[in-house]
């Protein structure tokens, strides 16, 4: 097996001593076709061992092990040696609060993904001796790509608009709000405007699309978003310009919307 | 243990410098001040079109300088550059799902620019061009 000697330079951030980050650079010896996740396994294992990174998959299926690699967001599990040259800057995701080297505290994004009530809620309700809500495969395809999501945050690193303001509720969680609003059995779009057609909510998106040029599951969040957009002006236009149109916040009551926080 | 964590801030004058894709969005947005410049500039010509004969003919002078001939050239480059990266996000803002398939993003993207043709030679017929 081919061998390579492999130069990454690490953030490290030591919340007991430091006041500010530094870059750690780092000599390992690598197999060609590792991951830089596995760059970074050695270096822990055999010459630092006060490394800190989260993983777990190695397969680009969890979303544990994303940063940032020379500048660009990735799974760590998924970025290839033998695709880079030089000194590789491996840094923690940008735009999160940096826990420790390259961990990164996800509070905010977890927060919001519950705002946008990422479930299904029955449009009517029906007893269990009713049976299955049923689905047809065009109906799956309407929402199947936005189900994707495996909740990595490169989106979030990648959205600038995240980074300048981050009320912004951010492209992976209003995409689970897009895909429960696209299903057929769902009925809690209206709920979900409260969050969604709000200026924290798609109006700071102003369409970059890097969060979808990121995404390792291919999800396409720009394009959720616009859609939202889309859906989220024909509300203000009943709302607002047609006489007798029902205010999308009027016809819902919480009870209806089936919250259950 | 207590937490503390670093907070890294985002630039808020230079981010875009941070990777190309943001340079090509912001070349996106700016190609808009050209458009805004160019409607401006048609506001104007009506304005000097409802002052009378004098202010009309002054103003189509204006038109065949050289600044304004320089103007128009990049204002139209821009114009262009605007409405195709228009064009290709129609294909994200407006999939059409026909049965369990997404009808193919160039097939919408593409509808865009026949439209885009067939209403351009509309406006030079109307114009008197052909």
């Amino acid at each position: 097996m081919k061998e390579r000697t492999i130069q990454l330079e690490v953030l490290r951030y030591n919340p007991d001593t430091d006041t500010e980050a530094r870059f750690q650079r780092y000599e390992v010896v690598c197999q060609e076709e590792w991951v830089v996740l596995d760059a970074l396994n050695k270096i822990k294992a055999d010459i630092d061992p006060t490394l800190n990174y989260r993983w777990s998959c190695h397969m680009a299926v969890c979303g544990s092990c994303g940063m940032m690699i020379n500048g660009e967001p990735k799974l760590s599990c998924h970025a290839f040696l033998r695709d880079y040259e030089g000194v590789i800057r491996v840094e923690p995701l940008a735009h999160f609060p940096v826990e420790r080297d390259l961990v990164t505290a996800p509070d905010d994004f977890m927060e919001k993904l519950k705002r946008v009530k990422p479930y299904v809620i029955p449009k009517e309700k029906k007893p269990i001796s009713e049976g299955e809500y049923k689905q047809t495969p065009a109906q799956l395809m309407k929402f199947r790509q936005y189900s994707m999501c495996i909740n990595c945050m490169l989106c979030y690193a990648a959205c600038p608009e995240y980074g300048l303001d981050p009320e912004f509720v951010g492209p992976a969680a209003l995409t689970l709000a897009h895909r429960y609003n696209q299903d057929s059995r769902d009925g809690g779009r209206l709920a979900r405007q409260e969050v969604v057609a709000t200026h924290e909510g798609v109006w700071t998106c102003t369409f970059v699309g890097a969060c979808s040029e990121v995404c390792p599951a291919h999800v396409d969040p720009a394009s959720a978003l616009q859609q939202m957009k889309i859906t989220s002006s024909i509300d203000w236009i009943v709302e607002h310009l047609i006489p007798g149109g029902k205010s999308a916040r009027d016809t819902v009551s919480r009870e209806d919307a089936g919250d259950i926080s | 243990m207590s937490r503390k964590p670093l907070v890294r801030e985002c630039p808020p004058t230079t981010w875009y410098f941070r990777q190309p894709r943001y340079l090509r969005y912001m070349s996106r947005e700016i190609t808009s001040v050209f458009v805004g410049a160019y409607c401006v500039l048609l506001v104007v010509g009506l304005q000097r079109l409802a002052a009378g004969p004098a202010a009309w003919e002054a103003f189509l002078l204006g038109l065949r300088s050289a600044d304004s001939i320089v103007f128009h050239l990049l204002a139209l480059a821009a114009t262009f550059y605007h409405a195709a990266t228009w064009f290709n996000a129609t294909q994200k803002a407006m999939p059409i799902q026909v049965g369990e398939d997404f009808v193919p993003g160039n097939i919408i993207s593409g509808a865009h620019y026949v439209a885009w043709a067939v209403l351009s030679v509309v406006v030079l017929f109307l114009a008197g061009v052909f």
